[in-house]
């Protein structure tokens, strides 16, 4: 008799620790099997249909002069929003956080307006208020700027769908930091500015990152905003999801697969550094 | 019920939390399991209970092994370290869970529920707080309804995980005798898990003591504390001083003073540490022509009816401060103060050579 | 704006010592506002303005055409089998996740959050891979004929793909914080598998539960991208909300595509609306645990 409970020897115990609890493997089992049947196999049905491709074919179709402009556009236009993002993001946050103003409770609710309104309806939103006769675009057109149907426009829509990002992971951050710290650095000797560099900085730096990838990620896949205000023309504002979209609308299945393993690759790159960040983040938070 | 364990052994990795662990509880009987953290106890309490499975060993329920029986067979009443009440049930609710859950032909009517429960919640003198939800609840009411919600099932066998440790030191002492007393009407067969001395040693019949999976000692409170197995007990149990000497041929030898060591008679002089509790030293001013040590006052805490004395004596070996305890009258007799020079001698203590087991 | 006055319990009150001056609160107050201001309420705002600016007549003309009703029609379905499909899944991912200890769970983690790294396009886009005439299931789909890719089960399809992960991730972290010692009592008290999940682990994660469907079902109705490869926009056939407000803008019907916008608008002010009302019940289910 090696095994107190005769049913462990149904469980493989080397994978998985006894527990009481039971549907480990009923739960577990479906998972699986809908992870698999949703996710998995779909996905994987793009690398395999790009081996349909030598892999000199694939180097060409996924380097075209269009595919490459693609990539400088979308790759560019997703980091200026995410930056941004960065920047007001925090700021957004730390006032959100720190002070009291009235409405301030609707306007926390407002943040995650991008997450819940279909981006459709944004892209149509702001392609008319920076069209050129739009709330805003009117007031950029007599000093030349043109929004709507640019690089800028795309860069504006990525901006709107990113924005949730960084204040929603910054923000539980900066709460919890005491403000004890902030009394221990003031009696220290150092004034505010000091403080928030050298103390608040830091311990929201992760956070920060990590807000700064997800956006990041985010706009390097998103479509339905972009659409309505690119303009979508070949080499200037067609981003490379509308590229993957035109090819299969031409019946170029290879060639839009192939683009698509190239944004998969990089997605699953920025997924496992986001989740680095996300390690890194708990961790600085932990030992604080 | 009796539960006989036997050769159990438990590895999570590469940390051994239980090692080759033997031990018998008697029907009726409160046992305590005393321990640092991470000495096993909790670990071979939730084997008993069924909530982790041992890698190789037995328990045995009444001299039945327990292994092909299914947690809920077992009629063992667990009451959590944080006591696990349901939060989005009544306190009511809470003690009835384990009779409502039961299958239909076992089931008992709901106007015998209902009675059985509060007569339980009575028992524990908190019938009214039956509609109440746990959060609005003090730690020692919740401990209370873990425990009466444990017993509305009747069990055989009682374990209780840390039942003190959330609580504030004047609710621990309060339950710890109201814990004893339940026991005492009830006489159900009860294990609890602790890391505190004095709670092992005030509330149970027999204390097992461990100490990195292994069981160090089983006695009742008062052979674990005044003959410990070996230094590891001597040093969990209670503060102690420690004298590093000799022994040769039955005698002691700390600096100047030699002290009768018959038990000890085959030593050649081996090196050896005397483990001397604090009150087990006496205190004078002269002395009456014996050997002791010298040693001066650091320090004086004289809160309670114990007076306890910090001092240092002037030995080489011995560095450590000594810490020697005192009866009040005793303190004025001698009217000692700061920085007073008095002689100290131990009169009792166990030897153990200085590396390591017992000699026993 | 409204005049709520709100004051969030700020856990110790800060002083001078830990504030910063007025002026410079204050102005980056104003900063903050405007920055929201004009990337977030211009923007909603507009979608109402826009699709009200031809009058009331239009905007229910627009919304109650027999197009526009195919399309709710159609998103509603959509969502009414996506968000119940992996509701089950996040439920059971989140058991065995958050309950128990196994090899290889922060990798199943990591792929049930798979679906929101992967650009909307590529999401359609490996449906028609499988599904389509070219796919690997596209010549047998033929033969019995049974339409999937520019059919409504494509819809559906690339619908439950993109919103895979939003109940299980709202499950997983607070399952895990609530540990297993409730549902071990209640196996101790003599509990079976149904009767420990009904009774004490649902409860437990309902609101929690709520919060994670909530935004299921806002995503489930609002996803453009996916959506758009496999649907093949037939009118009144295969085309969602969001795909409907597409196409009328291209036909430059423009108030009747921020009509029906501004029903999608409406919902995510809805959503919005109970997201914060349960999230302030989740965190007093913490704050009591």
């Amino acid at each position: 008799m090696t095994e107190t409970n005769a049913k462990g020897a149904y469980n493989l115990s080397l994978f998985k620790q006894h527990s009481v609890l039971p549907g480990f493997n009923l739960a577990l089992g479906f998972t699986l099997f809908y992870l698999s049947l949703i996710v998995l196999i779909p996905l994987s049905a793009a690398f395999f249909r790009t081996t349909e491709l030598t892999w000199a074919e694939f180097w060409t179709t996924v380097t075209t002069p269009r595919v490459m402009a693609s990539y400088q556009l979308t790759f560019g236009a997703s980091l200026a929003a995410a930056l941004t993002n960065a920047v007001f993001g925090l700021l957004v946050a730390w006032v959100l956080v720190r002070y009291q103003f009235t409405g301030k409770r609707i306007v926390d609710a407002l943040i995650d307006l991008p997450f819940a309104l279909p981006t459709a309806v944004a892209g149509i939103a702001l392609t008319a208020l920076y069209a050129g006769n739009g709330w805003i675009g009117q007031f950029l057109e007599p000093f030349g700027i043109k929004v709507a149907f640019t690089p800028i426009g795309i860069y504006v829509a990525l901006t709107f769908i990113g924005l949730p990002f960084v204040v929603r992971t910054v923000q539980p951050v900066l709460e919890d930091i005491e403000t004890e710290l902030e009394e221990a650095a003031a009696m220290l000797g150092a004034n505010r500015l000091q403080t928030f560099l050298r103390i608040i900085f830091p311990a929201i730096f992760p956070a920060l990152t990590t807000g700064f990838a997800l956006a990041f990620a985010r706009a390097i896949g998103e479509y339905g905003s972009v659409i309505f205000i690119a303009g979508n023309m070949p080499m200037v504002s067609e981003i490379t999801p509308l590229l993957i979209i035109t090819k299969l609308e031409q019946y170029d299945y290879a060639g839009a697969t192939a683009i698509a393993v190239v944004m998969l690759v990089i997605s699953f790159v920025l997924l496992l550094i986001i989740n680095l960040l996300q390690w890194w983040s708990r961790h600085r938070n932990a030992l604080a | 019920m009796s539960i006989e364990i036997r050769h159990l052994s438990k590895q999570f990795g590469t940390f051994t939390a239980l090692h080759d662990v033997n031990l018998e509880v008697q029907s009726g009987e409160l046992l305590a399991l005393l321990g640092p953290s991470g000495s096993g106890k909790t670990t071979l309490l939730r084997v008993i209970a069924g909530l982790e499975t041992a890698d190789s060993g037995q328990v045995l329920f009444n001299n039945e092994d327990t292994a092909n029986q299914h947690i809920r067979d077992r009629q063992v009443g667990f009451v959590f370290q944080h006591y696990a009440l349901f939060r989005n049930m009544t306190i009511f609710e809470n003690v009835a869970f384990g009779l409502r859950v039961r299958p239909k032909h076992n089931r008992l009517p709901d106007a015998e529920i209902r009675e059985r429960v509060t007569s339980l919640l009575k028992l524990v003198q908190l019938d009214w707080l039956a509609d109440r939800y746990p959060h609005q609840l003090s730690g020692g009411q919740r401990q209370r309804i873990a425990l009466a919600r444990a017993l509305a099932v009747e069990p055989k066998v009682l374990l209780l995980d840390e039942p003190f440790g959330a609580l504030d030191a004047k609710v621990r002492k309060e339950l710890r005798i109201w814990l004893r007393r339940l026991h005492d009407d009830m006489h159900i067969t009860s294990v609890f898990v602790t890391h505190d001395q004095e709670e092992a040693l005030e509330v149970s019949d027999r204390v097992v003591v461990m100490n990195e999976g292994r069981i160090e000692q089983i006695g009742t409170p008062d052979e674990v504390y005044e003959r410990p197995a070996n230094p590891f007990v001597y040093e969990f149990l209670g503060h102690v001083n420690l004298f590093h000497g000799r022994i040769h041929h039955g005698r002691a030898i700390i600096s100047d003073i030699e002290i009768e060591a018959p038990e000890h008679a085959e030593a050649e002089n081996v090196a050896a540490i005397a483990y001397v509790r604090p009150h087990d030293i006496e205190i004078d001013r002269v002395t009456n022509g014996e050997s002791a040590l010298t040693a001066h006052i650091v320090h004086i805490v004289s809160v309670g009816p114990v007076v306890r004395l910090e001092l240092s004596h002037d030995d080489s070996i011995n560095k450590n401060l000594v810490q020697v305890e005192i009866s009040k009258d005793r303190f004025r007799e001698l009217q000692l103060i700061k920085g007073d020079q008095v002689y100290i001698k131990p009169r009792r203590m166990e030897l153990f050579p200085s590396h390591g087991s017992s000699i026993h | 704006m409204t005049t709520t006055t709100i004051s969030y319990p700020d856990k110790v009150r800060r002083t001078s010592i830990t504030q910063e001056p007025a002026w410079v609160r204050w102005t980056l107050i104003g900063l903050a506002l405007a920055f929201l201001t004009l990337f977030l309420f211009v923007p909603l705002v507009s979608v109402f303005y826009e699709g009200l600016k031809k009058g009331t007549d239009v905007y229910f003309a627009a919304i109650t055409e027999p197009d526009a009703r195919a399309a709710i029609r159609l998103t509603l379905i959509a969502a009414a089998i996506a968000v119940p499909l992996n509701l089950i899944f996040g439920v059971a991912a989140a058991w065995a996740i958050a309950k128990f200890e196994f090899r290889g769970k922060n990798i199943l983690t990591t792929l049930i959050d798979l679906p929101f790294s992967v650009s909307p396009v590529i999401a359609g886009l490996i449906y028609v891979l499988v599904f389509g005439l070219q796919g690997w299931l596209g010549p047998w789909l033929a033969e019995h004929d049974i339409k999937i890719i520019f059919a409504v089960p494509g819809i559906v399809l690339a619908t439950v793909f993109v919103t895979v992960p939003f109940i299980a991730r709202e499950l997983i972290p607070l399952m895990q914080a609530q540990g297993t010692e409730e549902e071990e009592a209640a196996v101790i008290l003599g509990a079976n598998g149904w009767q420990t999940f009904w009774r004490v682990t649902l409860p437990n994660i309902k609101w929690g539960l709520l919060y994670g469907v909530i935004l299921c079902n806002a995503r489930a109705m609002g996803e453009f991208g996916a959506v758009s490869v496999v649907s093949g926009h037939i009118r009144g056939q295969t085309n969602t909300l969001p795909l409907h407000v597409e196409i009328l803008y291209n036909e430059y019907s423009y108030a009747a595509s921020f009509a029906v916008a501004s029903l999608l608008a409406l919902l995510a002010l809805i959503t919005l609306a109970i997201k914060t009302f349960v999230e302030s019940k989740v965190t007093q289910q913490k704050v009591k645990g």
